[in-house]
């Protein structure tokens, strides 16, 4: 059974609409630890050597966030800074981190069909998540697909996101369970929509 | 002579030095002290001092004057305009009521009227000596009742002048004006005196403004400490002199100069270079008033001086209450403004002896009235003794002074006790984001204040279960402690810990015995009053020092993680093991300072380290020393 820590960040809480029922959806499944960053570090004082202990007690890190401008709210960054030591997540004798399972869980305000050429986003969402695949690959980490979950500007309030949500916990307890295709979801568009075809047939 | 002067001088030092501080070791005051001192040297005890007593006492009478220029040094303009309606009212109603009033007593006892109207002006004025010091000592001078207080002595102060011109036309003399220092413009045609005390005040005004600044910066450059002690005396000297010349109130003088001083720069060196020559000057008035008492006579008809010591205070005591009541004071400081300012003052000695000479009244009366003065003076101390332990701790009583308030309709998740200047803040926050509250507070003033605000506050005692379950404190979620007194905030914590386990309990804590006293009670957290600020001027003052503000930020809090981390391990050794307490403290401040010495603007420790690249800098020299040397790997 894998340890899942969900590193959440969103600065608004009270105003999301999806972020915030996708975590309800997840924070009592067993094996799962939340972790809200701007409830943690309000001024953004990061404790580096408690999040490091974090992460080494976990085996699958999910950065669950909005993708705002094309990213990660603020304390993720500055998080990445001060957490991911060299020394001791890459570089010399950097090896923490390595073997672990890593995505991005995230809330787009377009719909699926800007992030494309062509789209007024003119990049795809894994292009964009460069950054965030080449810092799991140089900690040594499996880097999968992003959940996201697009248009959430359109959702509307009263909105359940049902459907979302189960999937989102699906993937959480497959993961934890050791059932999902960890390839093929390493090479998908998005965990969300390939979802079924990465779990056991029979299952599925 | 020289010697007798040395000798003399030698006597009235010990005294002050023997029995102040037995006095105030007795909680008795300096005043009381320097009374007795002076009742023990002088000629009906010891008769160490003897008739020159009188001269020794009109020299110390210069210890008010500065006195009245200190006092004057604290009050800007502006704050005296504030008090223009205590002043004026509540001062002229006492010196025209106790006035009226005493004067119909004596006429009552067979005095005839003009003398009677001497006797209530002189017996009108209390002893701005005794009272401002005792006041200042016991810390009472800034309470409502003080700064009534206050306002009436300054009137009495001024009203001294007219009664100075009075005085002549009351006595048998009138017609052949007797000239005194006091009384020199007596001579002159009324518009030329007005024109002449103008003039004076404005000179001093002038001074204040335009003469002392640029002698004092002269003086500074000089650096010359003993210079600037001499210009300051001279000023009040100077000053005193010139009242006197004109024929107003030296002390009256030199607090208009005190006033107009107190907006300079100058203003704490001339309260340092004074203070001491007053405190001095001022023993030694009192010590002079103490051999001044004539027991010999007190012996010989001791029941009716009694009668009139006793009559007088009580006569003034009255008055001084209808017209607190009449001001709308509250009940305390009623009682001390009536209490404090019911003996008769050191100008009555000044005026008693006027009369004399304009020959109001025979020189036997005048002794009997000197007599009872110096006894009500003497008096005083034990006064404000008997009202700091016995009447002001029942006139305070709450219960009695205004009922606790019913609370209505109290049922909001937060309730807050104690709401001064600490509660305010957390309370304004709470309210800015519509959070409902119930207030209460123990302050009556400030009730009635925050209700002018439109802020409900109920007034009554949190440590009260009572009171708690009217606050709503069963379906409340949290309870702030604001209180700024320890003990009440310990004991409403206390309380609330017995009866509402549920409540989580923030508080506002004094001192880190308070600290450890709450948190071990089950509070929360306990936030030290000063920490905040205290914190913020740290971290401003690093950043003045050339700290970026980031850095200066993060160094501030990570030594406050250490520190809130070492007061929660110190708390338990408090209790147990004062010994290893201090050892732990002294070690959490090397501690500290090991935490901050790493963190030089450039290095990065522990929680920065992600910032710091000398790591990564080394390794890229390895990689790159391998990629150009394939037999390294």
């Amino acid at each position: 059974m894998r340890r899942i820590l969900i590193l959440f960040a969103h600065p608004v809480l009270e105003r999301s609409r999806v972020n915030r029922r996708l975590l309800a959806a997840v924070r009592e499944v067993s094996g799962v630890t939340v972790h809200d960053l701007y409830d943690a570090y309000p001024t953004l004082y990061i404790d580096a050597k408690r999040e490091q202990r974090l992460l080494v007690e976990h085996d699958v890190i999910v950065f669950q966030h909005p993708f705002y401008w094309y990213s990660t709210p603020a304390i993720l960054k500055e998080w990445q800074d001060l957490v991911l030591e060299h020394g001791w997540a890459y570089g010399h004798g950097g090896t923490q981190l390595r073997g672990k399972i890593t995505f991005n869980a995230i809330t787009t305000g377009g719909p699926e069909a800007a992030y494309r050429r062509g789209g007024y986003n003119r990049f795809t969402i894994r292009e964009l998540l460069a950054p965030w695949d080449q810092t799991a690959h140089l900690c040594g980490m499996r880097f999968l697909a992003p959940f996201a979950v697009h248009a959430a500007l359109r959702i509307a309030a009263d909105d359940d996101v049902a459907q979302p949500r189960a999937a989102y916990r699906q993937l959480i307890e497959a993961l934890r369970d050791d059932r999902l295709d960890l390839d093929r979801a390493a090479s998908v568009e998005n965990l969300a929509v390939a979802l079924p075809s990465l779990l056991p047939r029979e299952v599925a | 002579m020289t010697d007798s002067v040395l000798a003399q001088a030698f006597i009235y030092l010990c005294a002050a030095t023997i029995f102040v501080p037995i006095a105030k070791r007795l909680g008795l005051g300096a005043v009381l002290g320097y009374l007795i001192g002076g009742v023990v040297i002088g000629p009906f005890f010891m008769g160490l001092v003897g008739t020159e007593g009188h001269h020794v006492m009109h020299f110390a009478e210069f210890g008010v004057v500065m006195m009245l220029f200190l006092v004057g040094l604290e009050l800007r303009p502006a704050l005296l305009w504030q008090l223009r309606r205590p002043i004026l009212g509540l001062g002229g109603l006492q010196v025209t009521g106790t006035g009226a009033a005493l004067a119909a007593a004596a006429i009552a006892l067979g005095v005839s009227l003009r003398p009677a109207i001497a006797i209530g002006l002189t017996f009108a004025m209390s002893s701005t000596a005794i009272v401002l010091s005792t006041l200042n000592e016991r810390g009472l001078l800034k309470t409502r009742g003080g700064q009534s207080s206050f306002a009436v002595l300054l009137f009495q102060d001024i009203s001294v002048i007219p009664i100075l011109a009075v005085f002549p036309l009351l006595g048998a003399a009138a017609a052949t004006t007797t000239v005194t220092d006091a009384t020199s413009e007596a001579g002159r045609p009324a518009w030329l005196s007005a024109l002449i005390v103008i003039g004076a005040v404005a000179c001093v005004i002038a001074i204040g403004r335009f003469v002392v600044r640029p002698v004092f910066q002269f003086l500074a450059r000089a650096k010359l400490r003993e210079s600037f002690t001499a210009a300051a005396l001279a000023i009040v000297v100077g000053i005193a002199l010139l009242m006197l010349q004109v024929g107003l109130s030296p002390a009256l003088g030199t607090f208009l100069a005190g006033v107009v001083l107190a907006d300079s720069e100058y203003r704490h060196e001339l309260e340092t270079d004074i203070e001491p020559f007053k405190g001095l000057l001022l023993g030694l008035f009192f010590i002079s008033v103490g051999a001044q008492i004539d027991f010999a006579l007190i012996a010989s008809r001791p029941l009716v001086i009694a009668g009139l010591v006793i009559g007088t205070m009580i006569l003034k005591l009255c008055v001084l209450q209808i017209l607190g009541w009449i001001f709308r004071l509250d009940r305390p400081a009623r009682w001390l403004l009536a209490v404090g300012l019911a003996q008769v003052g050191e100008f009555a000695f000044v005026l008693l002896s006027l009369a004399v000479q304009d020959r109001i009244f025979s020189p036997e009366l005048a002794g009997t009235l000197v007599a009872t003065v110096a006894i009500s003076m003497m008096l005083t101390p034990p006064a404000f003794i008997l009202l700091e332990r016995v009447i002001l701790p029942r006139v305070t009583d709450r219960g009695d002074a205004r009922p606790q308030d019913e609370i209505i309709d109290a049922n909001t998740p937060v309730v807050i006790a104690g709401f001064g200047r600490f509660g305010q803040m957390v309370g304004r926050l709470l309210r800015a984001n519509r959070i409902p509250l119930t207030i209460l507070d123990l302050d009556p003033e400030m009730v009635d204040i925050l209700g002018r605000l439109g802020i409900k506050v109920y007034y009554g005692d949190a440590s009260r279960v009572d009171l708690l379950h009217a606050a709503g404190c069963e379906h409340a979620k949290l309870f702030v402690l604001a209180v700024d007194d320890a003990a009440t905030a310990t004991r409403i914590a206390e309380s609330v810990r017995e009866h509402f386990p549920h409540l989580t309990i923030l508080a506002r804590c004094i001192d880190r015995p308070h600290y450890f006293a709450l948190r071990k009670l089950g509070v929360r957290k306990v936030f030290r009053e000063t920490f905040g600020s205290a914190y913020e001027t740290g971290i401003e003052a690093l950043k003045h020092l050339g700290y970026r503000a980031h850095t200066a930020h993060r160094l501030a809090r990570r030594w406050r993680d250490h520190e809130e981390g070492v007061i929660e391990e110190l708390g338990d050794l408090w209790r147990d093991d004062r010994a290893t307490y201090f050892q732990r403290a002294k070690g959490a401040l090397d501690e500290a300072e090991r935490l901050m010495r790493d963190e030089d603007p450039t290095v990065y420790a522990d929680r920065d380290a992600g910032w710091d690249n000398e790591s990564l800098r080394a390794d890229t020299q390895v990689a790159e020393a391998s990629v150009d040397n394939p037999e390294v790997s």
